[in-house]
């Protein structure tokens, strides 16, 4: 690591400061847009010029996670008293809540599927980068190249072949299709990236743990494992992110049991009307887990994304 | 602690012969320093024992058991690294118990509490054992990795230029803690160095290795007074043996290509003259350079000498070494 000589001035740093401070303005502006939207009412969301100080409402995530009838007085009479909050948002519309959502079943697809895959592609990619970093496996580079080179192309130029060999294997519409999917799409570059993290970490301390009455997987669990643990978590948060944001084939091979939410928000827009308070809801409730996860691992992830640049 | 006997070791990593048809005995409870310059094939000797490589052909025994097939594990060996010692993500503690923790040991938790409380007093390093092993010096880190190879009490000790990495002072006082510690317990040490204050302090036998070649077996004194060939002569002894024309000080033996001077084999005061170019007081003693004839020799003197340079000293040769063309020794 080097550090500069001089230290900045005062006015340098000011500058640096206040350069640093307007760029994540502008980038967490659009966040807090649709967070604020969310909790907007459905006047307001569309308002021009658009309103930043407003009566909060949980309108949004109410549409968001029910289906609702309109009703007629007459229904709405029959009905009797509003029993709940929610119910109470919906009759102020005129509606009846007849039953929950598809949200929530959608939501927890994208949590079983994204988290799935991210947890296959890392056994798999450790054991493969593993093999790869300390083995003597014939070919090694070419196989290298050829694990990337699968990269090396948008995923969705071979939808069609993935398409028809899930349709035969009875994979469509399956978690299982939809994990081992995003598993084989993220693993190339897992591999790699941990094939770099597993090479940084010296042999003698494996060849020390054999040495000291271990058998080679003992000392691959407690003596590589726990060192790699940074390179797994980064690699782990690129995994997750690629497959909890993933649309282009959850739309072509999910459409009911194992359809995961981005495919679903769009949806909700046509519903009723262009209701933007309840996609708004959907898309931040969507955040939430992956944002979590990576303020979890956010010390990992920082020293993920600057691995390589710096050489010992 | 056990014998462990080398025959015929062959190792080849592609085009490059690492170990050439090694045959080696180390006695039980001997203290035997591997010496050699990097690539003689010193670490890789101490891989075939350990079990991390497996010779080309050839066998290792331990305690007159064929290691063949054997893994490190089985064969009750410790080794000491010469960097990277310690587990970075665990504590002294930790480290010094990884190995009594191991499947094969399984210690109970009262004798490793014992066994690491002990070796941790011998090394003074008790009040760190619950230190994170990355937070100690290299002298602390090099003392616990001895530590964890003390813990238990394996046929074999194997280490790995342990000292080298450490300053003068920290490595001369572990070198008479290691020396104690084998001494007190009988331990089997096979230990490579390049050092050869090292080799001559604490060695019982000493193995001269010479790309890929053991050329000389023996107590360092052996070694130091009676060397086989040049190559082994210039191991042992500061300044280094003085190899010069064999027939520059009178006649030699026929076959007699160069003649080895170690300092003790320079007579001062008698025979021809030589020019003093230097004089380096060292405190205990003075090294002279000296031109002889067109050659350059190094040797010493007493501390509290007049000597200069520009001034002529008598030299004459007593009892030295004679070496063919090949470097092998003829006289």
């Amino acid at each position: 690591m080097s550090f500069s000589v001089t230290e900045p001035n005062k006015s340098t740093k000011w500058f640096a400061g206040l350069l640093v401070v307007t760029y994540a303005v502008v980038t967490i502006i659009p966040l807090l847009w649709i967070i604020a939207t969310g909790f907007k009412s459905p006047a307001d969301s569309i308002s021009y010029p658009p309103v930043v100080v407003f009566e909060p409402t949980l309108e949004g995530y109410v549409n968001l996670f029910t289906d609702r009838t309109r009703a007629t007085d007459d229904m709405l009479e029959a009905a009797g008293p509003p029993q709940t909050w929610y119910d109470e948002i919906a009759r102020k519309r005129g509606t009846i809540i007849s039953g929950p959502s598809r949200y929530g079943e959608r939501f927890l697809n994208s949590v079983i599927i994204g988290f799935g895959s991210t947890f296959l592609c890392m056994v798999l990619g450790t054991a493969a980068a593993y093999a790869f970093s300390r083995f003597r496996v014939p070919l090694k580079d070419d196989l290298l190249f050829f694990i990337l080179s699968t990269r090396m192309m948008p995923p969705i130029a071979v939808a069609i072949p993935i398409f028809l060999m899930f349709r035969n294997l009875g994979l469509n519409d399956t978690h299982l299709g939809m994990i081992l999917l995003y598993t084989a799409v993220n693993l190339s570059l897992s591999v790699w990236l941990l094939k770099g993290f597993i090479d940084e970490i010296p042999i003698e301390y494996e060849e020390a743990a054999l040495i000291d009455g271990y058998t080679r997987f003992q000392a691959f669990y407690k003596v590589v494992l726990p060192q790699a643990a940074t390179g797994i978590a980064s690699t782990a948060i690129f995994c997750l992110i690629f497959a909890w944001n993933e649309y282009a084939f959850a739309v072509l091979l999910t459409s009911g049991t194992a359809q995961t939410a981005p495919p679903f928000i769009p949806n909700i827009i046509g519903v009723n009307g262009k209701d933007w308070p309840a996609v708004a809801a959907g898309a931040t409730i969507f955040l939430v887990p992956v944002m979590v996860f990576t303020v979890l691992l956010r010390k990992h992830l920082l020293r993920g994304i600057t691995f390589g640049a710096v050489r010992k | 602690m056990a014998e462990v006997s080398l025959k015929g070791l062959t190792k080849s990593f592609g085009d490059e012969t690492a170990l050439d048809n090694i045959t080696m005995t180390v006695p039980d409870g001997s203290f035997v320093v591997l010496l050699g310059p990097t690539g003689a094939g010193k670490t890789t000797t101490l891989r075939m024992v350990s079990g991390l490589d497996t010779p080309d052909t050839g066998s290792v025994s331990i305690g007159g058991v064929d290691m063949a097939g054997q893994t490190p594990a089985q064969r009750d060996v410790t080794m000491v690294f010469q960097q990277y010692s310690l587990y970075p993500h665990l504590t002294v503690r930790q480290n010094l118990e990884f190995p009594l923790k191991s499947p094969i040991l399984k210690t109970p938790p009262d004798e490793i509490n014992r066994k690491v409380g002990e070796v941790a007093e011998v090394l003074q390093i008790s009040h760190k054992l619950d230190n994170k092993a990355t937070a100690l010096s290299g002298g602390e880190m090099q003392r616990v990795s001895i530590g964890r190879a003390l813990v238990r009490q394996p046929s074999v000790y194997l280490m790995d230029e342990p000292l080298s990495s450490l300053d003068a002072k920290l490595r001369s006082d572990l070198r008479v803690e290691l020396k104690s510690i084998q001494a007190n317990s009988g331990a089997t040490l096979l230990y490579v160095t390049h050092d050869q204050i090292e080799a001559m302090t604490m060695a019982t036998h000493v193995g001269v290795l010479d790309n890929g070649k053991l050329v000389q077996f023996g107590t360092p004194r052996e070694i130091y007074e009676n060397p086989v060939s040049v190559y082994a002569a210039s191991r042992l002894g500061q300044p280094r043996v003085n190899i010069l024309p064999a027939d520059l000080f009178g006649p030699a033996p026929s076959a007699a290509q160069t003649i080895g001077l170690r300092p003790e084999h320079i007579v001062q005061g008698e025979g021809q003259d030589s020019l003093v170019t230097r004089v380096e007081h060292l405190g205990d003693q003075t090294r002279l350079h000296l031109v002889f004839k067109d050659h350059e020799i190094t040797t010493v003197t007493h501390a509290h000498t007049e000597l200069n340079g520009g001034d002529i000293v008598k030299i004459r040769p007593n009892n030295p070494y004679y070496f063919d063309a090949t470097g092998a020794r003829v006289a």
